[in-house]
């Protein structure tokens, strides 16, 4: 990167060499069993079963998807999770970035205790239980509230987003929206929130990709199966089908077992279809947003 | 105020007391200038009383036989006797030894695998294959815990699994890899490391932009390669990154997290999976013992605690960053 007008030696270019090896190995190792889920999802489930299908599909067929499709716990899952997580990273958004914001005035006074106050849950914490029997006690147990609320707040984020606002918005204008009559709502709503769509679009992501992939709170304040979000049904289909055939008690919905065990041909290859149903939405997005996630990583990282 | 005023020795007092008067009104002064900033916070200040604070105080049942119907506070007291319960079980070693080896393989595998890969990163010029090779390395970060553990369950089952298949094909006996305990530990270090390396280097790629490039031309006139200025220069300035990392997970070490040893768990490997966390989450939540599970929690955090605050003091002592 630094390096361009630097001329290499004949000993610089054998590491080279052996760097970009390194590299490739690295890239073919990440690269080959996502390649192979998504051409798994398409074979002849015997090719797969088999060994067979090592990179390319073999024998397209879209028998496993079709069965996917006509599954109504999946579709269940999907609307859930896609609801949990509208409603999830809203409540985020509401509660992150007024707090980030003003804790990002340097003369909005206490802002120091009230930082300090939220960091101290970096590192204590009262724990598994201690949280479960709050929600208990709180009557949130089958509610989207379990899901939503106690981890409506994050400090890290809260701090990147703070970080975000004292890098970027030039104290000058905040001062000139005050003399011009501005309150601090008015302040934020017209000037601030409109020139920080790129943190915005952060913490929607870092946000939204968590509820979308986040199952163990649904796995200890859920039990009503109606409410399961996609990966506790994914959890179903890919974890305890395996344990089932080990011989102990899948605890899973009966559709669900209807599915697996009648296609036993099919059971890979739908397992591989799922993986791919249920990551489609992030991996759509990720390769457009890659680099506000680096970004959204970077800030943290310098004033983390 | 007119009297102390007539005696010039203690004028000194006179000010002190009118500044901190003053002080007291500037008080009241500046939480009237930032009242509506207030509101901005309340939220989020709500939140984290609600949902972290409390639960500290719910850490009190760990001294107690916590009865639902008394309540945290109504329960009877009983001091140590989870802790002594839980130190005195057939357990104890067992999960001692699962937790604690299960993170030290992952720190010793995984954390100066980052590091090489921002290093190796550093060195090729932008362009298409680095763009390539970051999003790519960069991807299995957004894959969900649940969809991970699917594809080590699939890719490892000793009938149908890709790796079983290739291990045939070189001429090796097939691996129950998740019914074995003995590769517990393996599957679930690098199935992390294949997850997470990429993702991790970005932490360091980002320090080493700050690295000054007139240091690598001065380097280069003197003669040196390559790998010379990568070690005396390039690691240096990610040096106080990598210490504060090591703190952190060193500070962590024995909080093995249970969501994927819960998904890869079962009767078949528990003797290698059984660990603290996944065992409080039995104890706790399957089994409704909650003040043992609780006392077992907190006897982790102590220790993680005490950890965290001895390397941080040994990291400082001999003069490397240090997180506080």
């Amino acid at each position: 990167m630094n390096n361009r007008l630097i001329k290499d030696t004949p000993l610089d270019k054998l590491f080279m060499k052996f760097n970009y090896v390194f590299l490739l190995l690295a890239l073919v190792i990440v690269l080959y069993p996502l390649i192979y889920i998504v051409s798994a999802s398409i074979s002849d489930p015997n090719a797969v079963n088999s060994g067979q299908m090592f990179l390319f599909p073999k024998g397209l067929t879209f028998e496993g998807y079709k069965t996917i499709l006509n599954n109504d716990s999946i579709w269940r899952g999907y609307l859930n999770t896609i609801f949990y997580t509208v409603l999830g990273t809203s409540i985020n958004l509401a509660v992150t970035l007024p707090c980030a914001y003003a804790l990002s005035r340097s003369d909005f006074y206490g802002h120091k205790f009230i930082t300090s106050f939220m960091l101290v849950t970096m590192f204590i914490g009262g724990g598994l239980i201690p949280s479960y029997l709050l929600i208990k006690n709180l009557h949130m147990l089958n509610t989207v509230w379990a899901l939503v609320l106690p981890g409506a707040a994050s400090i890290y984020n809260i701090v990147v987003t703070r970080t975000f606002f004292q890098s970027t918005i030039p104290r000058e204008m905040e001062e000139a929206a005050i003399i011009d009559g501005c309150n601090d709502f008015m302040l934020f709503f017209k000037i601030i929130l409109p020139l920080s769509t790129p943190i915005i679009a952060v913490m929607a992501l870092f946000y939204g990709v968590g509820h979308w992939n986040s199952f163990f709170s649904a796995l200890i304040y859920l039990s009503d199966k109606t409410m399961y979000p996609l990966q506790m049904v994914l959890r179903e289909i890919l974890v305890l089908q395996d344990m089932s055939s080990n011989s102990i008690n899948g605890n899973m919905t009966q559709d669900m077992a209807a599915m697996l065990f009648s296609k036993q041909q099919l059971v890979q290859v739908i397992k591989y279809g799922v993986m791919i149903v249920s990551t489609l939405p992030v991996i759509i997005i990720y390769p457009f947003l890659q680099k506000y996630f680096v970004k959204g990583m970077m800030v943290g990282s310098l004033k983390g | 105020m007119t009297v102390l005023k007539s005696q010039p020795v203690i004028h000194n007092e006179i000010n002190l007391k009118a500044r901190t008067s003053n002080n007291q009104k500037g008080w009241i002064k500046k939480v009237q200038a930032s009242r509506q900033l207030y509101w901005f916070v309340l939220p989020a200040f709500l939140i984290f009383l609600i949902f972290s604070y409390i639960p500290m105080y719910g850490i009190v049942i760990a001294f107690k036989d916590y009865v639902p119907a008394l309540g945290i506070w109504g329960s009877p007291w009983v001091g140590f006797k989870h802790f002594q319960r839980f130190f005195d079980s057939y357990y104890f070693a067992d999960l001692l030894k699962n937790t604690l080896g299960i993170s030290v393989y992952s720190l010793i595998v995984g954390f100066p695998l980052p590091i090489i890969l921002a290093l190796a990163l550093n060195e090729i010029k932008d362009g298409p294959f680095k763009k390539f090779t970051q999003t790519v390395t960069y991807a299995p970060n957004f894959i969900s815990v649940v969809v991970m553990v699917g594809m080590v369950i699939s890719f490892l089952s000793p009938s149908t699994g890709m790796i079983n298949h290739l291990l045939e094909f070189m001429g090796f006996d097939r691996i129950a890899f998740m019914t074995d305990p003995k590769w517990f530990k393996t599957v679930y270090v690098l199935s992390g490391v294949w997850q997470g390396t990429g993702w991790s280097s970005v932490i360091y790629l980002a320090a080493l932009s700050g690295v000054d490039t007139q240091l690598h031309e001065a380097a280069v006139v003197d003669g040196a390669s390559r790998l010379q200025r990568i070690w005396h220069i390039n690691l240096p300035t990610i040096r106080p990154t990598m210490v504060i990392l090591l703190i952190m997970s060193v500070g962590s070490i024995m909080s093995v997290g249970y969501e994927k040893i819960l998904l890869m768990q079962n009767p078949l490997n528990l003797e290698a999976s059984n660990v603290i966390s996944t065992f409080v989450y039995q104890q706790g939540l399957l089994d409704a013992q909650y003040s043992y599970a609780t006392a077992v929690g907190l006897f982790n955090s102590v220790i993680n605690a005490i950890l965290l605050i001895s390397v941080n003091k040994i990291a400082s002592k001999i003069g490397e960053s240090s997180l506080f």
